[in-house]
């Protein structure tokens, strides 16, 4: 994540990740979840649904945040996120965490 | 697609069934919806104290749509249906989904009287400046100079400064948001289903397919409208709430008062027999 100032803290927060969902089938193509998620997750395909609208793709699904906004600004209840648990990403951070208090207890 | 997928968060209040729902594409009465359904999740109040009552018109869908005991109205009556409901039965957290054509013209009386009475229910209007169903003519609230099928040289008219009419006729919680502001929206939703008093929220939501096309504003332009061209400020004057996108439209909450509820006067008076 790109930052104005590194917050002092920024190591030891872990940042949330997401997995997004699409309903193809609810969609209508508004875009509002491509125009409004924070962090470019989505864009247009060339993709149609069966009642031929435009739908949306996940193009860099790593940057999701599972902040939900595409999932409460969506007038047509066709895409979620859900969060995935810490342990279960790949979320470096994490591990860089545990690994560090690990060495320093096993250096005591 | 190995794992199976799992269930959108508010399915389970939704009737599946009938999803796709009839909202065109970029309406946003789809996400005034979803917010009303998460206040009511958020709640952690039994589903089966709630109620929805709709009246006529696009927004009036909604009691269709949502998976509680609902009622569609006909139109313009959905207040007067929802202080029956609680009068009856005043356990119930009686929510009135709803748009500016159904509650400010042909029920504009009943509005005013049932926050006058101080009737304890929450009420949702979906603010989209015109008749969407029948064709997009002009509403009560339809900005001043905007285009309509009924006024294709601007409209003449001044339109109703809906909390400002609220505050006016007694309402005890007033607040106003857009689509886009969502989470604000749920979080308002929430105070007005646990306020005990009638409960005003208007929320402004954009009708690409009548009022948008009209005005050459394209969804997406309407909602950068509603991103840049609106003003946070809690507790302001009702008086200065008017809707002019030129100027800035002021969003917030701007009454939060208590007042006895008809439901406490009418027993204390009428059924004293009933009071604990
Ligand atoms: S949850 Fe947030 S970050 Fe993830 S796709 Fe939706 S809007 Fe983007
Ligand atoms: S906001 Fe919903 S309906 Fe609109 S494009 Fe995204 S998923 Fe489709
Ligand atoms: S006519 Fe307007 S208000 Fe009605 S569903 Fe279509 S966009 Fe929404």
């Amino acid at each position: 994540m790109k930052f104005w100032r590194v917050p002092l803290d920024a190591d030891d927060i872990q940042v949330s990740k997401g997995i997004v969902y699409i309903l193809e089938d609810r969609c209508k193509g508004c875009g509002y979840c491509i125009e409004f998620c924070p962090r470019h997750v989505l864009e247009f395909s060339s993709k149609i649904n069966a009642k031929g609208y435009h739908l949306p793709a996940v193009i860099k699904a790593e940057e999701c945040l599972s902040c939900h906004y595409c999932e409460i600004i969506c007038p047509e209840f066709a895409i979620y996120s859900i969060e995935i648990p810490c342990e279960s990403t790949e979320n470096t951070k994490g591990i860089e965490i545990i690994t560090k208090t690990q060495k320093t207890e096993s250096t005591k | 697609m190995a794992k199976k997928t799992p269930k959108h968060p508010l399915d389970d209040l939704i009737r599946k069934d009938r999803i796709p729902h009839i909202w065109c594409p970029g309406c946003g009465i789809g996400t005034i919806f979803s917010s009303c359904l998460t206040a009511i999740k958020e709640s952690g109040i039994d589903l089966k104290k709630f109620v929805m009552i709709s009246g006529i018109g696009c927004s009036g869908r909604a009691a269709g749509y949502v998976n509680l005991d609902s009622f569609h109205t006909t139109h313009g009556r959905a207040i007067p249906f929802a202080t029956g409901v609680k009068l009856a039965n005043p356990e119930l957290n009686v929510i009135v989904f709803s748009g500016d054509g159904d509650l400010f013209a042909i029920g504009g009386n009943h509005f005013i009287h049932a926050a006058r009475r101080n009737v304890d229910i929450t009420v949702i209007c979906v603010n989209n400046f015109n008749y969407g169903m029948t064709g997009g003519q002009v509403a009560a609230t339809t900005p001043n100079m905007a285009k309509t099928t009924t006024t294709p040289f601007g409209n003449p008219e001044t339109p109703f400064n809906l909390p400002l009419m609220a505050y006016a006729a007694g309402a005890t919680y007033v607040a106003r948001w857009t689509m886009l502001h969502s989470r604000d929206l749920t979080e308002s939703i929430s105070e007005a289903i646990l306020k005990n008093g009638f409960s005003f929220i208007e929320a402004l939501s954009p009708c690409p397919i009548n009022y948008g096309r009209r005005n050459k504003l394209k969804p997406l332009d309407q909602l950068k409208l509603y991103q840049e061209k609106t003003i946070i400020k809690n507790d302001a004057k009702p008086t200065e709430l008017d809707i002019n996108f030129e100027k800035g439209v002021v969003l917030g909450k701007f009454v939060d008062i208590e007042r006895p509820t008809y439901g406490d006067s009418y027993n204390k008076i009428c059924r004293p027999d009933k009071l604990e």
